[in-house]
């Protein structure tokens, strides 16, 4: 999938802090990434990797009192740091929407959910009240939402979990958008319906021609979806590849302590391989490898300077000093 | 949404019930008997029987309940000892007066309440928010009775620019909305807007700081509206709360300006019942409760019904 194309996206070393508290924490730490249009990249990785952060720095999400954002962002061609106020209004929901972990928080729960879609499209087009309606209504058929005639005046708290993420899909798609920014869409669903949403989000990704990435801590998730993934540990992204390649030869020795620890394929009665120890403090980072105290091949060089971004193959990346020993 | 109103509007049944039992059962809870207060202390045993027949005081209590029930049903009250006129007379005029003043008051604490609690509550911690909330804090902890004393020597006594006392020109009770009535309700309003805008920016400030704080204001920049419509989605989810608040606020000053009516000489129920308690006024005073109580009762209503109408999640609860 890495072509020569112009990237879509384009972030280059993007770091994140959060200034607020009593010591600033480093929540993106050097983050480069280019996703090419109608790609799905996963980014994968534990609690505070880092990987929702750098989700929303791409919608300019950020309240820029409480942070301190570096690097530079360019998405379908704007440069999302230069924008504000009215025009990165424009720029959120038409060019990039975004979908929430948890649909029951995400939608206003005041509003019925056909108000909430009606209000995104009239938000960014001179389109009409019925005409709005008209369209939010064909949205819902289109995520394949049971009765949608009568689930276009229901209030989110009247729906189920599945429907609900339906129509925060919906919502999301509302003013066809190029890109689509996934932030754990199915953590907090039933396993049933999770498979339902991955697969409808699959569809509309391949109908529309979407660019999508995918922020989750669920590798078999990044298996449905994804076509290429990025492991993000400690703020930075240790390992990227297409999925298949990360599944099949992951090289970094986090990427591989998150693979063995699956239950997926391990043989019952054995004990999972869990990675030991715990993520870094943000506020307070090691000099040098951020997973060296919890890396069992770790050496001294790794404790002392930070490995730089290696190449495996053409489009298989890497940041570990060890492999290119071990290679050599 | 009709359906739930006429439910509910049954629920006030039993409230209603238990109201009119309490305010006649206080008739003959209190010591001394009602006619003690107008018969001379030296009245005949013979005097004071027939006048208990009279007034009905020597049957049942029961009886006694279901014949003046019969009469508060029909619209009336009783006759008032210490004036010999209809109680529903007195009690109109005084609730009427009331109305205007705590209406008023609800409305001026309301808006600068709102205005204080969304300053507050939108910009957490800063100099602005300490303000906003040491005001609120005034409002709900300054004995207002004293604050009426204060604006009274400042605004009447010292600057001569508005009446201390009384509703209208020559201390007439008749409201009218002229410029000479309106000067007389500017005090007594102000001062008694200061509890509901200091109890509903408090409130305020809370709901806001708490919506603010939810992932669907996050998902509502996301999709690309501005602050000012994200400012509309913060304000209808905090308008359920804030109205109820606002309506308790208005039952109690409904009920309980005494003090400031007292300290204004408003007419209104607060001064009535003042009047009646010590005149020994039994009949006026009953009157005037069982009215009091009614109307919390109907706010109450009032109120559940419009939440029920502004937030969806409630009526299903």
């Amino acid at each position: 999938m890495t072509g020569t194309a112009a990237p879509i996206i384009d972030i280059r070393d993007l770091t994140v802090t959060f200034i607020g508290g009593r010591k600033p924490v480093h929540a993106v730490n050097g983050v480069t990434l280019a996703i090419q249009p109608a790609e799905v990249l996963a980014l994968l990785g534990e609690s505070g990797s880092g990987k929702s952060v750098t989700l929303r720095s791409l919608l300019g999400l950020h309240p820029p009192g409480r942070t301190s954002i570096g690097g530079s962002i360019q998405v379908a061609g704007k440069d999302v740091m230069a924008l504000s106020g009215r025009a990165l209004a424009d720029f959120r929901g038409k060019t990039v929407s975004m979908i929430f972990q948890e649909p029951l928080l995400a939608l206003d729960p005041v509003y019925t959910v056909g108000a909430q879609i009606a209000e995104t499209i009239q938000r960014h087009e001179a389109v009409s009240r019925v005409k709005a309606r008209a369209r939010a209504l064909a949205l819902l058929q289109k995520v394949r939402i049971p009765s949608p005639e009568r689930r276009l005046d229901a209030f989110p708290h009247e729906m189920s979990g599945g429907m609900r993420q339906r129509a925060m899909i919906a919502l999301a798609l509302a003013c066809n958008p190029q890109i689509l920014l996934a932030d754990e869409p199915t953590t907090a669903l039933d396993a049933t319906v999770q498979i339902q949403i991955l697969l409808l989000l699959r569809e509309l990704q391949r109908e529309l021609g979407l660019t999508v990435i995918l922020v989750t801590h669920d590798i078999g998730v990044a298996v449905e979806v994804a076509d290429r993934v990025a492991v993000m540990y400690a703020g930075r992204i240790v390992e990227t590849g297409p999925v298949r390649e990360i599944i099949r030869n992951p090289r970094h020795p986090y990427t591989q302590g998150l693979l063995a620890s699956r239950a997926h394929g391990a043989m019952t009665g054995s004990r999972l391989d869990a990675i030991p120890g715990s993520p870094p403090d943000l506020a307070d980072l090691p000099p040098g490898c951020s997973f060296a105290p919890r890396c069992k091949h770790a050496k001294a060089t790794c404790v002392e300077t930070a490995p730089e971004i290696r190449s495996v193959t053409a489009d298989h990346w890497m940041r570990c000093m060890l492999d290119a020993e071990a290679a050599e | 949404m009709l359906f739930y109103a006429l439910k509910r509007l049954i629920y006030v049944l039993p409230v209603a019930f238990g109201v009119s039992v309490v305010c006649f059962l206080l008739v003959h809870i209190t010591p001394g008997d009602p006619l003690t207060a107008v018969l001379p202390v030296d009245a005949s045993a013979e005097l004071q029987a027939q006048m208990r027949a009279i007034y009905g005081f020597d049957k049942p209590l029961p009886v006694q309940y279901v014949i003046w029930l019969g009469k508060v049903l029909t619209g009336d009250l009783g006759t008032s000892i210490a004036t010999g006129r209809a109680v529903l007379t007195e009690v109109s005029r005084a609730v009427g007066n009331t109305l205007i003043l705590s209406a008023v008051a609800t409305i001026i604490g309301f808006f600068l309440g709102c205005l204080f609690g969304f300053v507050a509550g939108y910009y957490r911690d800063s100099a602005m928010d300490r303000l906003a909330s040491t005001l609120s804090v005034l409002g709900v902890s300054v004995p207002h009775y004293w604050l009426g004393m204060v604006m009274v020597i400042i605004f009447s006594v010292q600057l001569n620019w508005l009446p201390a006392t009384g509703a209208g020109p020559g201390g007439s009770a008749e409201w009218a909305w002229d410029w000479d009535h309106i000067r007389h309700l500017i005090l007594p309003a102000v001062t008694m807007s200061v509890i509901p805008m200091g109890v509903i920016a408090r409130t305020v400030r809370a709901l806001v700081a708490e919506i603010l704080s939810q992932d669907f204001i996050l998902a509502l920049a996301a999709k690309g509206l501005t602050d000012r419509g994200i400012f509309i989605h913060v304000v209808k989810n905090a308008a359920p709360t804030a109205l109820a608040v606002m309506g308790l606020q208005l039952g109690y000053l409904l009920g309980g300006s005494i003090l400031i009516e007292t300290v204004f000489s408003w007419p209104g129920t607060g001064f009535l019942l003042n009047a009646a308690i010590f005149q020994r006024d039994l009949p006026l005073l009953q009157g005037t409760i069982l009215v009091l109580a009614m109307f919390f009762v109907l706010l109450n209503l009032l109120v559940d019904v419009m939440q029920t109408a502004l937030d969806p999640r409630i009526q299903r609860g």
